[in-house]
């Protein structure tokens, strides 16, 4: 088990810039995640830890050493692909048994850790099979033991669980949480997947076009996130935005459009007060809207247009246009609304979010 | 009780509907491949078979003599040279195709600049129709003119001309290289495709897992590709154990019956000395051969398949 550090890491394709500038440093036994949209440079980060992609500038440690040079056997860690990259002409219990042949273990050994390893992942029954003969979850598993036999410093998982049906991964990832748990070796996870990021990460590095936009836990993401496309990429369904600009009413800061005329709670008007005059996204997420009732500030409500009610059960969607803007309301299932009814929204103020219109940085 | 009172009848619209069923159908379907391989597959065979059992010759309408001809061509020195030089010229070409195909498969695999151009270009000697690019190797062995004899004068390997095709020694060689040369493209190209279908993470996953190059090949390519390179190898063999215009065009078989093949004896045998009933005789001794040869690869192949 080690930490691993990522400094200025860069990668260019002949003429594309990948991966820009990313520096991490990742604990001792912590699970990391990287996340963002398709081809933000998750991958091609992850391989260049694995060792499989050069380096372009930066250095990469593994505990104490650099290995900005070392070939992939020689880091001591282990990977888990997308599709698996299980040996179809071996058994599973080759497949297992592959890496620790390849250096050099005693065959009891190998013996042992095969079965341990098919203990902790419930594929003692399979051993004999070949990989086409196992279902998509089963491979997984496969694939997983072969990670954890050779008890690396590191795994790497490269999004393992998106060619699994929901259910399953549902199922896969608590189980992928109780692993880490017990085994507690560092582990760093790419996922295009923000809700495999917040269950997973002990922290969640979110990325967009190579660079990083921000590091946290989840936690820290979802309450403040760094910018704009953190805020609307963190959280499902995602937070909604209105382009808004701030005037100012005695002592009071108001943030205003067509439809919102928004009272400024002190604290984040005080930290507001070199913007005013200047145009802003103000973001609220769904879960921080509700009906407005007698005990709402007159400041926190403005009212809104049904479109759309999304049933989901445990809570309903409500779909909304304020003013030119569209929302989405998170209600409890128990609010009675029609299509078409115009309704009055209250915000909870503490949970506002402010963008810079231009930056999009978090004011 | 209808369609039968109809088909009697025989109009356009009853032969529709007798297209209509299955058995009928399958039948015109078939046809045109039946009529193709009865004609140039099984009466060549069956007449074959017919020629070899009676003693035929040119001009001579021959008997049934039973197995009288196979015996005479059993007896025959130069049969078994032939057939000798066969499995021997079979073996070695083989051998050697399949290990530079493999090689240049592999290179080929790698990403290099105009790797298109260069997989095309590979496959020219397989592209050349067989007897012209024979031609050219023939002029190149020549004793006289011979590139080859003025490269390794001037390089001050040799100081006398060789015979290459002159030689009993040599000849064999020179027909070997030249298969060989002609067939590697064959070998390169197939394998390559069979290498483009093992997917990439196999081998990363490999070199994670500790494996170095020639471990990586020897637990995962080459398994992997097992299947492909069977099929390589089992229609090259067929292929080389019946040639002919190579030989045919080098040396007609000799010097001194030194490079005879089983189809270029069978043709000398056969329509060049017109003793007909030999000459398929000998045609025929190849197929027990041939055809133990498909069968062990078959059954091979399958098994490597359903491991
Ligand atoms: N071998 C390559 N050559 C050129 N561009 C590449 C190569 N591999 C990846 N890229 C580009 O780099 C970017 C990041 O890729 P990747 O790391 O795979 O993204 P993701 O975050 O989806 O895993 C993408 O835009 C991709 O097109
Ligand atoms: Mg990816």
């Amino acid at each position: 088990m080690a930490r691993v550090l990522l400094r200025d890491l860069n990668k260019h394709y002949e003429t594309f810039h990948a991966v820009k500038d990313v520096s991490l440093e990742i604990q001792d036994r912590e699970f990391v995640v990287l996340v963002g949209p398709s081809g933000c440079g998750k991958t091609t980060t992850l391989r260049m830890i694995a060792g499989l992609e050069a380096i372009t500038s930066g250095e990469i440690l593994i505990g104490d050493t650099v290995v900005n040079e070392l070939p992939p056997m020689d880091r001591d860690i282990a990977m888990v692909f997308q599709n698996y990259a299980l040996y179809p002409h071996m058994s599973v219990r080759d497949n297992m048994a592959f890496g620790l042949k390849m250096r050099k273990f005693e065959r009891e050994e190998i013996a042992r850790r095969v079965k341990i390893a098919a203990d902790i992942l419930g594929i003692e029954s399979l051993l004999h099979r070949k990989p086409r003969q196992l279902s998509g979850g089963q491979r997984q598993r496969v694939a997983l033991g072969r990670a954890i036999v050779r008890n690396p410093q590191v795994f790497l998982f490269d999004e393992p669980l998106s060619n699994l049906d929901a259910k399953l991964r549902v199922q896969m990832r608590v189980e992928l949480k109780k692993l880490h748990e017990r085994l507690g070796t560092t582990a760093v996870y790419v996922t295009h997947d923000q809700v495999e990021a917040m269950t997973l990460g002990d922290r969640v590095v979110v990325m967009k076009d190579g660079w990083v936009q921000q590091v946290g836990d989840p936690l820290e993401l979802y309450n403040a996130p760094a910018n704009k496309f953190v805020a609307g990429f963190i959280g499902s369904p995602g937070m909604n935005f209105a382009a808004v600009s701030f005037q100012r009413e005695g002592d009071t800061l108001l943030a205003v459009n067509h439809g919102l005329r928004i009272t400024v709670p002190a604290p984040i008007a005080a930290r507001l007060n070199g913007h005013a005059g200047r145009d802003a996204t103000l973001g609220i997420r769904p879960e921080d809207l509700h009906l407005a009732g007698p005990d709402d500030d007159e400041g926190h409500c403005f009212e809104a247009l049904v479109e759309v009610i999304e049933r989901l059960g445990s809570e309903i969607l409500l779909d909304v246009k304020v003013g030119p803007a569209s929302m989405v309301a998170s209600v409890p299932p128990t609010v009675r609304t029609r299509m078409r009814d115009t309704i009055r929204l209250a915000l909870d103020p503490e949970r506002l979010h402010f963008f810079d219109a231009e930056t999009e940085v978090a004011l | 009780m209808a369609t039968t009172t109809e088909a009697a009848t025989g109009t356009p619209r009853t032969r529709t509907r007798l297209l209509e069923d299955e058995r009928w159908l399958a039948f015109f379907l078939l046809m045109p491949t039946i009529v193709l391989l009865a004609l140039f597959i099984a009466y060549p065979f069956m007449k074959g078979i017919l020629l070899s059992v009676t003693n035929t010759r040119v001009g001579v309408p021959g008997e049934f003599v039973g197995l009288a001809i196979f015996e005479k061509v059993w007896n025959d020195g130069i049969f078994r040279e032939a057939a000798w030089n066969t499995i021997y010229y079979t073996a070695v070409t083989t051998v050697f195709k399949l290990a530079l195909g493999l090689w240049l498969a592999l290179l080929l695999n790698r990403h290099f600049r105009g790797k298109a151009f260069i997989r095309a270009f590979i496959l020219l000697p397989f592209i050349i129709p067989t007897v012209l690019s024979t031609f050219a190797w023939k002029w190149m062995f020549d004793p006289t003119f011979s590139v080859l004899n003025w490269l390794l004068r001037e390089i001050g390997v040799i100081d006398q001309r060789i015979n290459w095709l002159g030689d009993p020694d040599l000849a064999m060689g020179c027909i070997i290289a030249v298969n060989v040369w002609r067939g590697v493209p064959f070998f390169a190209i197939t394998l390559l495709a069979g290498l483009q279908t093992i997917s990439p993470e196999l081998h990363e996953a490999a070199a994670i897992d500790g494996a170095n190059a020639r471990q990586r090949f020897l637990y995962v390519t080459w398994p992997l590709l097992l299947p492909v390179t069977m099929v390589v190898v089992l229609f090259s063999v067929i292929q080389t154990f019946a040639d002919f215009q190579l030989v045919y065009v080098l040396t007609e078989g000799g010097p001194a019956n030194a490079t005879h093949l089983f189809a270029t004896y069978a043709y000398q045998i056969g329509v060049r000395t017109g003793l007909l009933s030999e000459g398929a005789a000998i045609s025929l001794a190849m197929f027990p051969v041939l055809f133990l040869v498909v069968i062990f690869q078959l059954l091979y192949i399958r098994r490597v398949e359903t491991r």
